[in-house]
């Protein structure tokens, strides 16, 4: 083993039970597993039919998320499901913890929310440790220096029999954000930009660290919308190295360390970042001064521009299938080639999702929207990623300010991300969403959605159409202090 | 599982690129809380009208994809969401494998857990399949997973790259779940040097 190391190589060593052979990949050791309603239920049922049970309940933990309406609660403070299907999974998520000895943040309790917000939150996210979830967006606690990976139904029941995973080591590739983003640019419009330039599956294979100093300077909810996105751009994980930034969020929160242990910890962690003189397998570069707010035109998360340019024109592709997917993809948005995207009308605007609805994202948010009102026949929807973020956001008088302005305040959920929990797009309308896949259907069939950061999606709905959040940020605004 | 033979099969002609799992199956049929009976829902929006009729013109519907196993996809096929409810649909509608020049990793792994194989061919091999198979409704390929063989209709045949591992366990009907629960004395060892990082009770 060379001496220089990645940030990867070495989580990735700390975790290796049997190494790679030639004829049997790795079995690597998972530290916390992340349970939601959606990706389980047959898991469970592979280990009651192997007689198996649940290995290691205290590092595994279960919430609500995907199929759990958003929708206010009733008068009995209990937060209805009106869906005969989504009600049996839900049961079943409840019965499943109980027999096996799970905690689980159940609908309607103080800490459910999002799987990728109540990891974090709670202190259960830390640098070094192995993170799986059975979803696609366990890439966000990357953000704590973490190796986290999406995993399928399988490799849930083979998690929770035997707290390990059989995995080939990926490849990795570093991407380098280095200056400073100009007012109104966030770190949305960052990752955005990054999957636009290495395409949907440029990341396939890899493991992505995020390095620089635009990343240095990202507050720990910024890098986890980074982290978060990677698998959009094809990296089951992307990692940032922990810094006094990652200590600091963490220091206190009820699952860290405390006392000496927490002193052991931090010095542990400070060694969590890529040797010199080691290397990646792939790097890529961007420039934070360059950027400009992002959002998609397509149908897929690669296909993002900056807000004041315009559709790509299918004519200009040369490869023969990229043209027609190019083609399918204007065809399903309704939107012509060459046009700027800047005045398209919106129907709906969507603040949550896994990406962006931690209590900094709604600050944003808000702070922008204070004194303005959403444009007349838009709907614009606030979905708090947990119910702590929601009880944070409203003692800071956040609810108000969105209330004030026309904007429906939620439950916490994945909402109008995933659709299948009853919010979701018409067909036919547009929606900017702060969420993290613009896919045919995937927020309602037939909708159309255009990915943006949270202040790009505050400046469409206060406009009505597809606006330059720059140009909200560039008045002089009073001061204000949540 | 069943072990995994050499077989012969036309071909379904779906070159579009980066279909991501939400179009192999939509959100709203993941509620389930079984792996069966997803075949139906297989390419849902694109494979059915709002009233539930077949499309015409998508390729599933049309006769000549009655009874193909082998799917040829474009490149980046089964991007985006971990969902395994994607293979569980595919080889619930008879599908047993995927031709694409590469595939989304969390959907190559979940594949390969349920029988469906993901074969990788090089750009040029793709490009020259797909235009046979657009003039040729009849063609057919042949796999053969212990060769690593793919058998293409102009009568060439091509080696396609597999995890080892995998191939093992797909040859002889023996499943990876198994494997790990054999490692128990190792995963033992390990938990004996390195105590639990979190006590997610002390959360809850």
């Amino acid at each position: 083993m060379s001496s220089s190391r990645t940030l990867f190589q070495k989580i990735w060593d700390r975790h290796v039970i049997r190494p790679e052979t030639s004829e049997t990949p790795a079995i690597l050791y998972i530290d916390l597993h992340l349970v939601h309603e959606v990706t389980s239920p047959q898991a469970f049922t592979e280990l009651r039919t192997r007689g198996l049970t649940v290995r290691s309940p205290d590092q595994t933990i279960a919430t609500m998320d995907h199929s759990t309406p958003t929708t206010p609660r009733g008068p009995d403070g209990r937060i209805p499901v009106s869906d005969a299907q989504a009600a049996a999974q839900l049961q079943q998520l409840v019965q499943n913890c109980a027999e096996f000895g799970i905690p689980l943040f159940e609908l309607g309790s103080e800490k459910q929310g999002i799987v990728h917000v109540i990891g974090p939150e709670r202190g259960l996210t830390q640098p070094g440790m192995t993170i799986v979830c059975g979803d696609s967006h366990t890439s966000t606690h990357g953000a704590f220096g973490a190796l986290a990976f999406g995993i399928g139904t399988s490799e849930v029941g083979h998690v929770l029999a035997t707290q390990c995973l059989i995995q080939n080591r990926p490849k990795t590739m570093e991407i380098r954000v280095d200056g400073e983003l100009h007012p109104g640019v966030t770190a949305k419009d960052i990752i955005l930009a990054i999957i636009a330039q290495i395409g949907i599956g440029g990341g396939t294979g890899y493991v992505i660290e995020y390095t620089g100093s635009a990343i240095r300077s990202l507050s720990m909810e910024e890098r986890m919308t980074i982290c978060n996105m990677s698998i959009e751009g094809g990296a089951r994980a992307g990692l940032i190295a922990p810094d006094e930034t990652t200590f600091e969020y963490i220091r206190g929160r009820p699952g860290a360390p405390a006392g000496k242990e927490w002193d052991r910890a931090v010095a542990d962690w400070r060694e969590l970042k890529t040797d010199e003189g080691a290397t990646y397998d792939a790097a890529v570069t961007l420039n934070a001064d360059e950027l400009r707010p992002m959002i998609t035109y397509g149908t897929n998360p690669g296909m993002g521009m900056p807000i004041d340019g315009t559709v790509p024109n299918p004519a200009d592709v040369a490869d023969e299938n990229q043209r027609t997917g190019l083609e399918r993809a204007l065809g399903y948005m309704g939107l012509a080639a060459g046009k700027p995207l800047l005045g398209n009308p919106i129907d709906v605007v969507f603040i949550g999702s896994c990406t962006n609805s931690r209590i900094s994202d709604l600050r944003s948010a808000a702070q922008a929207i204070r004194g303005r009102k959403v444009a007349p026949g838009v709907r614009m929807m606030v979905v708090p990623g947990s119910q702590l973020v929601k009880k944070q956001a409203e003692a800071e008088g956040l609810r108000e300010i969105f209330e004030a302005a026309g904007a429906e305040w939620r439950e916490a959920g994945c909402s109008m991300c995933i659709a299948m929990n009853g919010d979701q797009l018409a067909p036919g309308e547009y929606a900017v969403s702060t969420s993290n896949r613009n896919f045919e259907g995937r927020q309602g069939k037939g909708g159309r959605t255009f990915l943006a950061s949270p202040l790009t999606a505050v400046a469409s709905a206060v406009k009505g159409c597809v606006s330059d959040a720059r140009e909200l940020t560039e008045e002089v605004r009073p001061t204000w202090n949540p | 599982m069943e072990p995994i033979e050499s077989f012969t099969s036309r071909v379904v002609l779906l070159p579009a690129e980066n279909v991501d799992t939400d179009q192999i199956i939509p959100a709203r049929f993941l509620k389930v809380t079984d792996k069966t009976g997803l075949g139906d829902a297989l390419f849902s929006d694109w494979r059915y009208n709002a009233d539930g009729s077949p499309k015409a013109d998508f390729v599933l519907n049309r006769p000549e994809s009655m009874g193909a196993q082998v799917l040829f996809a474009g490149d980046n096929f089964g991007c985006g969401s971990s969902r395994e409810h994607a293979p569980w649909a595919l080889v619930g509608y008879g599908f047993r494998a995927v031709i694409s020049t590469f595939f989304a990793d969390i959907f190559r792994n979940n594949s390969l857990k349920n029988g469906l194989l993901p074969i990788t061919v090089s750009p040029d091999v793709h490009q020259a399949l797909q235009a046979r198979l657009k003039n040729d409704l009849d063609a057919e390929v042949t796999i053969d997973l212990a060769e690593q063989a793919l058998s293409l209709p102009d009568g060439g045949t091509v080696e396609f790259p597999i995890d080892p591992f995998a191939k093992h366990c797909l040859l002889n009907g023996v499943d990876q779940f198994a494997f790990l629960l054999g490692e128990e004395d190792a995963i033992r060892e390990y938990e004996e040097t390195h105590p639990p990082r979190v006590q997610t009770s002390k959360v809850a």
